[in-house]
């Protein structure tokens, strides 16, 4: 009775822990090992290289001509402003999206519903389209553009690729994810605890403060980790709204693959941003942890 | 009644999870439950009263001892070759169906053709004068109508055994009193045993042929709800069932008991040492000081509407209640010293 | 004093929701104007529509994207309910069976897109509508297993017991009773499987092969060649198809138990 459904569970869950290791799991691991390899030949790999970690040393130095190593700062630059970008975004997501999320759970459950429901469809909806209807309003010869520049008394000023439009389309693309999780953490929120603070003798403020803050850090933390994370990998936003001089790691990653043809490099930047992602859910993780002990 | 049971638990035990863990629900359980007996399991919750009911349902396995239904052996017998039907505590009514289809449900896995089924799943409908109802979805109902549906459908297959696992306990005070007298109606025109899960010692007793009284995964008493009520072996049962009041005394080596503050009582009849006994509230009386066989200070008593409630305290300490039926009996002073007497016919030794 | 309503709180949220739906009205509204320089507004047409409805390359991609996104939904959902029917009870290692299962959700797109894309070619596999479906398959089993799982956590027990009970085998209480109740699980899976493949423009761009364009691997180099009213108006139907769709499977999860 019991093996046999052991054996049910096990052909049941066969096929999709079949596809994901093999078709997510078993790539993964092989771009590490091309990490370690050098480009070369038709595939753009060259699997016969011996493995070194040259790729990764390429990120921070290059060699000159007389062979001495020196400190090469692009990949350096764009590797902060991923990190910058994606922390500038997830606090503009949270700062938008607690204000939010604290107004939803107070409404009637029609009210939430719809609510819930408006803030749903961007998440499902196109990144791309979303992103080019940015590119539609910041444009140079756009109303938007000739409205700022009729007030803006420093000359002309381009909305479109830079780092603030960047930031921008970020926030737009993944505020939904800040605003969901929180949404869920206040809908459960017991505000009679609220209640009880004042009588305490705490002011509205002193309220949010003491008491609603530490109960819905779990939602603030949850929320942060799904923009952060999408936000250090993104390509699409930086691709249409940045200019060349605003790429992210993503836009890096995509160029190595694509014209720059340089697959193993490529690999080791995408290992670097894994590595990144990573050492944030661990860090999430432990707090946790440490939380849930106290 | 015991040549040919309805079903017969052997030696049955039951634990969840294994090793350290292990929470062991049942030891060595073994009941024998006759043709068209309305037997009830009755115990509070965790005692292992619906575990053993899903034992015989067959939604759980048993880890060692036998089960047989109307003679055959089903311990590893799935669900649906046991010919038994259970009404579930939430009814568990299909959603997505109609009543009729519900009803239907048993009839056509069995493969009946369709005009029998309607006529069938009709005929159980009626029984619980449900049949204006057929056509609506369960959500449509309200909780006695679903109770009455979910107990067609499992008449409507006429098991050999119906399993009921407090079937009432969602529904309020009036209507449960209603359903009380319904059920024990259709147990007698179904003329099928009925096995009653119930934590409500009333129900128990009002509607039982035969009660099994359950704790910590054992039976501790079974029989009659009169020799329950009236000689319960156990503390556990004495105290589960109704008011009852405790005295701890000492059973002498040349027999009788002595009670606290010294009288020596007759009887009843136990090994020499301490001892529990019990006696419900009415079959006590008061009686002037000094001719009972104890005395006691009265502390309190009320007026319930059919009797009076007295509550006394006893030279040991322990309080003890007596319900006087008879109004015009005279009225004890509040504070006074009063005697008990006590029919030792009306006291129960206890176990543990 | 009303304790859950806090200052500004409704004002932000209004603030919000302009921004989020803004660039959607204007990107609309755009798509519908007679004006090909598309920033001088003359009148309403829909001219652009029945540009992007008789121009060849979007009917490929637009054929390429259906395929992909129903090959790859119906796939997902199969594996995924069977995956949610295995995970419904505790068993030792269901916490990280879940997370295996989840790890498309926190994986970056990125990195997978590439890693997959160096799978296959050095397995040979050819690029194209094929590794397309493979890929599209392994990151869409979270997004239909969820709404299933979902469904399947509301579902109680009993019913199923009370099916066994009354004589139906496994096979048919799986039938009669798992399926019809787990129904508008499945089909809200579905749907939202349906749109994340429909939507996806990462994978596709790195795995479609020469002439298996995808709609938005389609409208990410006809962004780069230049804004076209063309691009609007089949932006404007992606967006409305998203809509609908989002909204369906939103109606289906909810349906009453």
């Amino acid at each position: 009775m019991t093996s046999s459904a052991t054996v049910r569970r096990g052909l049941l869950l066969l096929p999709a822990l079949a596809i994901i290791l093999l078709l997510i799991g078993l790539p993964l691991g092989l771009m590490g090992w091309v990490s370690l390899l050098q480009k070369g030949g038709s595939s753009g790999v060259d699997w016969s290289a011996p493995p070194s970690i040259g790729n990764y040393l390429r990120l921070v130095w290059e060699e000159d001509f007389d062979g001495t190593m020196i400190l090469n700062p692009t990949y350096l630059v764009i590797f902060l402003r991923s990190v910058a970008q994606a922390a500038v975004t997830t606090f503009l997501c949270l700062c938008l999206g607690l204000p939010v999320a604290l107004w939803m759970a107070g409404l009637s459950k029609t009210g939430r519903n719809v609510m819930l429901l408006l803030i749903t469809i961007p998440f499902w909806t196109n990144l791309l389209v979303r992103n080019y209807a940015w590119l539609i309003i910041l444009r140079e010869d756009g109303w938007t553009a000739r409205a700022v520049n009729a007030v803006w008394p420093f000359g002309p000023v381009q909305l479109l690729y830079n780092d603030v439009a960047v930031a921008i389309g970020l926030t737009y693309s993944f505020l939904p994810f800040m605003i969901l999780p929180l949404y869920s953490v206040f809908e459960k929120f017991d505000w009679r605890l609220i209640e009880a603070a004042h009588d305490l003798g705490a002011t509205r403020r002193r309220a949010l403060k003491r008491v609603v803050l530490p109960l819905v850090m779990p939602g603030i933390v949850a929320g942060s980790l799904l923009v952060f994370i999408p936000c250090l990998g993104a390509f699409v936003t930086p691709a249409l709204l940045g200019g060349g001089k605003t790429a992210m790691l993503g836009n890096v990653i995509q160029a190595q693959f694509g014209s720059a043809r340089n697959w193993p490099f490529g690999a080791a930047v995408s290992v670097v941003l894994l590595a990144i992602m990573l050492v944030v859910m661990t860090a999430m993780a432990l707090w946790r942890n440490r939380r849930a002990a106290a | 009644m015991h040549d040919d049971p309805a079903v017969s638990i052997e030696h049955v035990s039951k634990a969840f999870g294994r090793g350290a863990t292990a929470v062991h629900v049942l030891h060595d359980v073994s009941v024998t439950i006759g043709r068209r007996e309305f037997f009830t399991l009755l115990g509070p919750s965790g005692c292992g009263k619906t575990t053993l009911l899903r034992l015989i349902a067959g939604f759980e396995t048993a880890d060692s001892g036998l089960i047989r239904i109307d003679g055959a052996d089903v311990t590893d017998a799935p669900p649906f070759r046991r010919p038994v039907n259970t009404v579930f505590q939430n009814y568990a009514l299909f959603p997505h169906m109609t009543v009729e289809q519900n009803v239907g449900f048993a009839l056509e896995e069995q493969g009946l053709p369709r005009d029998q089924i309607r006529r069938r799943a009709g005929e159980a409908l009626e029984m619980v004068r449900m049949q204006s109802f057929a056509q609506r979805r369960p959500a449509e109902l309200s909780g006695g109508q679903q109770q009455r549906v979910a107990l067609a459908r499992a008449l409507a297959p006429r098991p050999k055994v119906l399993l009921l696992d407090e079937p009432l306990s969602a529904l309020d005070l009036k209507l449960r009193k209603e359903m009380q007298i319904e059920l024990k109606q259709l147990q007698s025109e179904a003329g099928i045993t009925f096995i009653f899960v119930t934590h409500d010692q009333e129900e128990a007793l009002t509607l039982s042929d035969r009660v099994a009284v359950m704790q910590s995964g054992r039976i501790l008493q079974m029989g009659p709800p009169r020799s329950i009520y009236e000689a319960p072996t156990h503390r556990f049962v004495a105290d589960f069932i109704g008011d009852i009041n405790l005295i701890e005394g000492e059973a002498l080596a040349s027999g009788g008991i002595r009670l606290p503050g010294g009288a020596t009582l007759p009887g009843p009849a136990a090994a020499p040492g301490r001892v529990t006994l019990a006696v419900r509230p009415e079959r006590a009386k008061i009686v002037p000081a000094g001719s009972g066989v104890i005395d006691a200070t009265l502390v309190h008593s009320a007026f319930l509407g059919t009797a009076m409630l007295h509550k006394l305290t006893l030279p040991d300490g322990a309080s003890f209640l007596i319900r006087e039926a008879d109004l015009s009996a005279p009225m004890p002073e509040r504070g006074g010293t009063v005697g008990l007497s006590l029919p030792v016919e009306a006291l129960q030794v206890l176990q543990a | 004093m009303n304790l859950r309503r806090f200052p500004a709180t409704r004002e932000v949220s209004i603030a919000v929701l302009a921004f989020l739906y803004i660039p959607v009205v204007v990107l609309t509204a755009y798509s519908f104007n007679a004006n090909r320089t598309a920033t001088v507004w003359t009148h309403a047409s829909f001219d652009w529509y029945a540009r992007i409805l008789t121009n060849p390359s979007i009917q490929a991609a637009t054929w390429n994207s259906i395929v992909l996104a129903t090959a790859a939904s119906i796939a997902a959902t199969g594996i995924a309910l069977m995956a949610a029917l295995a995970t419904r009870r505790a068993f030792p290692g269901r916490s990280t069976t879940e997370s295996v299962l989840n790890l498309p959700l926190i994986l970056p797109e990125i990195v997978v897109a590439v890693a997959t894309l160096l799978l296959f070619v050095s397995l040979g596999i050819s690029l194209g509508l094929g590794a397309m479906i493979l890929a599209h398959t392994a990151f869409c089993i979270p997004f239909a297993y969820l709404p299933i799982r979902a469904r399947l956590d509301g579902l109680s027990g009993s019913y199923e017991e009370a099916a066994q009970d009354l004589y139906a085998n496994r096979f048919r209480t799986f039938r009669r009773v798992t399926m019809p109740l787990l129904w508008p699980g499945v089909m809200a899976g579905f749907t939202l499987a349906f749109v994340t493949s429909l939507d996806d423009f990462l994978t596709s761009f790195f795995l479609s092969g020469p002439g298996t364009t995808t709609l938005p691997v389609y409208i990410f180099s006809a962004i780069r060649a230049g804004i076209t009213p063309e691009i609007n108006a089949i932006s404007t139907v992606m967006l409305l198809i998203s809509i609908l769709l989002v909204s369906l499977s939103f109606f289906l999860g909810r349906l009453r138990r």
